[in-house]
């Protein structure tokens, strides 16, 4: 009980940060007006071109792939990087780990604040299917798949973001790695042709463009949950070891 | 209630802290002395679980801080050296998450909340933002951190570095108001500070314990070995051998100051006061005696000279 207390005032903190500066709402204006631009323009030619039968279910696709996703993954390096490379950099990371905090609880709190802030984004994004279904209803059970996969995609991201974050103290470097690690895992399977068969079957299995994917179509495959779920796990675990190393190295 | 055994911490082939040992028992006020780089950092990280000794062992409150170290953090308030805060939080949403996460009880945090700002003297700035606040009020908001949880020990880091004279005071009295209740280990640079605030004080250098004393011992330390400076109009040579051949002197240094007089800092042998001898001898030849003065030993003075019996009873 203490220790979801703790990890929720810590994650409180975090939030109290992250809207204490404009930043947040920069970055959702801006997000928003790319995306509404692709928005417009991609059902605009999906329309005027058709692109087989069921028009609208291959326009969500295209735009959850391409436009919601792909922006996300742009715009999480921005919050994540400093998560801890600040903590670090100001020395207030003293202050947390003399504080009656375990490591995991520092984590989790600041894991979940960003999280927070990113449902913020994707709520924001609602208003697109809305938009839609006031001129043209439609059946909106895909979109809890769309949705779930979003999130999923969402939580990979900062997982990785704050472990990279927990690697330096410069901001810079957390941010550019982390969006670099992250379009790597995007793109690893775009150029199919480049690579040979079974090559890409592997990388398909790696990459986080091809498990997303499958819930931008509209479908939940336990498979692809795992994977998120996985890749979540893995980060949040090195981000653990990575704090822990403070006791013997010696320098914070 | 502090107990330290054998401790030591190597930074890679660095060693910053030597094999210390020491002990402070409840309610006492104790003192940790030495200049910058000696290790008082380091003893007061180890203490607060930032980082593991690499030899010996560290508790507090019977409690060993590497076998538990939640349940030690939980007895602790801790002032970090430069002290360094959130500067986007404002001070009363920052006290709140200190006294949430140190687990005040909610019902009573508010009151804890005010009370704090209040002894604190931030009240006036509760709404401001950390990062627009003046060093001074950075500290105390610092040393409120330390104290929300009414901790058993305080480990306070330099804390009165940045403040102004009368915050200093301030700052002072409410550590020495703690005394008996809660047990304080503090670092300095400031000798008065020390005499003025602890009650035991240990004198660190290259990561060793070199002298431990009262506070009260460490003013007699002081006191006794104090230097007079005279000032004196008089033939310069017969002057400096009658002031070198007064009874009780040990070593002389002239001071050159073009004004026509001789001045001369006099140190005695055993730390006795010398001015009346001095005069003596100056009045005695019928020259003029202009000034004269003791110069109280500094911290460094009292340092070198620690350091070298040291080395001395090492040789």
């Amino acid at each position: 009980m203490r220790t979801l207390a703790r990890t929720l005032s810590l994650m409180r903190k975090e939030l109290a940060s992250y809207f204490a500066g404009p930043l947040v709402y920069v970055v959702i204006g801006a997000f928003l007006c790319v995306t509404g631009l692709q928005f417009y323009t991609t059902l605009n030619s999906f329309v005027t071109i058709g692109f087989g039968l069921n028009i609208l279910e291959h326009f969500w696709e295209e735009f959850f792939n391409n436009s919601i996703a792909f922006y996300l993954l742009i715009v999480v390096p921005l919050f994540t990087m400093r998560l801890l490379a600040e903590e670090r950099r100001l020395g207030t990371i003293e202050l947390l780990y003399t504080y009656p905090l375990r490591d995991r609880e520092i984590m989790l709190g600041k894991f979940l604040a960003c999280l927070l802030v990113f449902l913020l984004f994707v709520a924001c994004t609602l208003l697109y299917p809305a938009i839609v279904y006031a001129i043209q209803p439609f059946d909106p059970r895909p979109f809890v798949a769309r949705y779930l996969g979003t999130v999923l995609f969402l939580a990979s991201c900062i997982a990785c973001g704050l472990f990279i974050s927990s690697l330096t103290d410069s901001q810079l470097i957390a941010s550019s790695c982390t969006f670099i690690v992250l379009l790597l895992f995007w793109i690893l399977t775009w150029n199919e042709a480049a690579v040979n068969g079974s090559l890409v079957t592997v990388l398909s299995q790696i990459s986080t463009f091809d498990h997303f994917h499958t819930f931008s179509t509209g479908v939940i495959d336990v498979k692809d949950c795992l994977y998120f779920a996985f890749f979540i796990g893995l980060f949040l675990f090195l981000t653990l070891r990575s704090m822990e190393s403070r006791q013997w190295r010696g320098r914070r | 209630m502090i107990a330290v055994e054998g401790l030591v911490k190597d930074f890679g082939r660095t060693r910053a802290v030597a094999g210390v040992t020491f002990h402070v028992a409840a309610g006492e006020i104790m003192g940790l002395l030495g200049p910058n780089g000696s290790g008082k950092t380091t003893i007061m990280r180890v203490l607060t679980g930032f980082f593991p000794p690499s030899e010996g062992r560290v508790s507090i409150d019977g409690i060993d801080v590497e076998r538990d170290p939640l349940a030690v953090r939980e007895r602790i308030g801790y002032l970090p050296e430069n002290v360094v805060l959130y500067p986007d939080l404002t001070v009363t949403r920052f006290l709140r998450f200190c006294a949430e996460v140190k687990g005040v009880p909610a019902a009573s945090r508010r009151a804890r909340l005010d009370e704090v700002m209040a002894a604190c003297g931030l009240t006036e700035v509760a709404g401001k933002l950390i990062g627009k606040l003046s060093k001074g009020y950075r500290q105390r908001v610092g040393i409120a951190q330390a104290l929300m949880h009414r901790p058993r020990v305080l480990i306070l880091d330099e804390p009165t570095v940045g403040l102004d004279p009368r915050q200093i005071i301030e700052i002072r009295s409410l550590i020495k108001s703690l005394a008996g209740e809660t047990t304080v280990l503090l670092s300095t640079h400031i000798l008065p500070e020390v005499s003025m605030t602890c009650s035991r004080v240990m004198i660190i250098d290259y990561g060793r314990i070199i002298a431990e004393d009262t506070a009260d011992g460490l003013s007699q330390r002081v006191r006794g070995s104090n230097e007079t400076r005279v000032r004196v109009a008089g033939p310069r040579a017969e002057v400096l051998a009658a002031l070198r051949g007064a009874p009780g002197v040990e070593d002389l240094r002239e001071e050159p100051l073009d004004d026509g007089a001789i001045t001369a800092v006099v140190r005695s042998a055993r730390g006795d006061e010398l001015r009346r001898e001095l005069a003596t001898t100056v009045v005695g030849r019928g020259w003029g005696l202009l000034e004269m003065r003791s110069l109280p030993m500094s911290l460094e003075d009292l340092f070198v000279r620690l350091v070298r019996e040291e080395r001395d009873a090492a040789a």
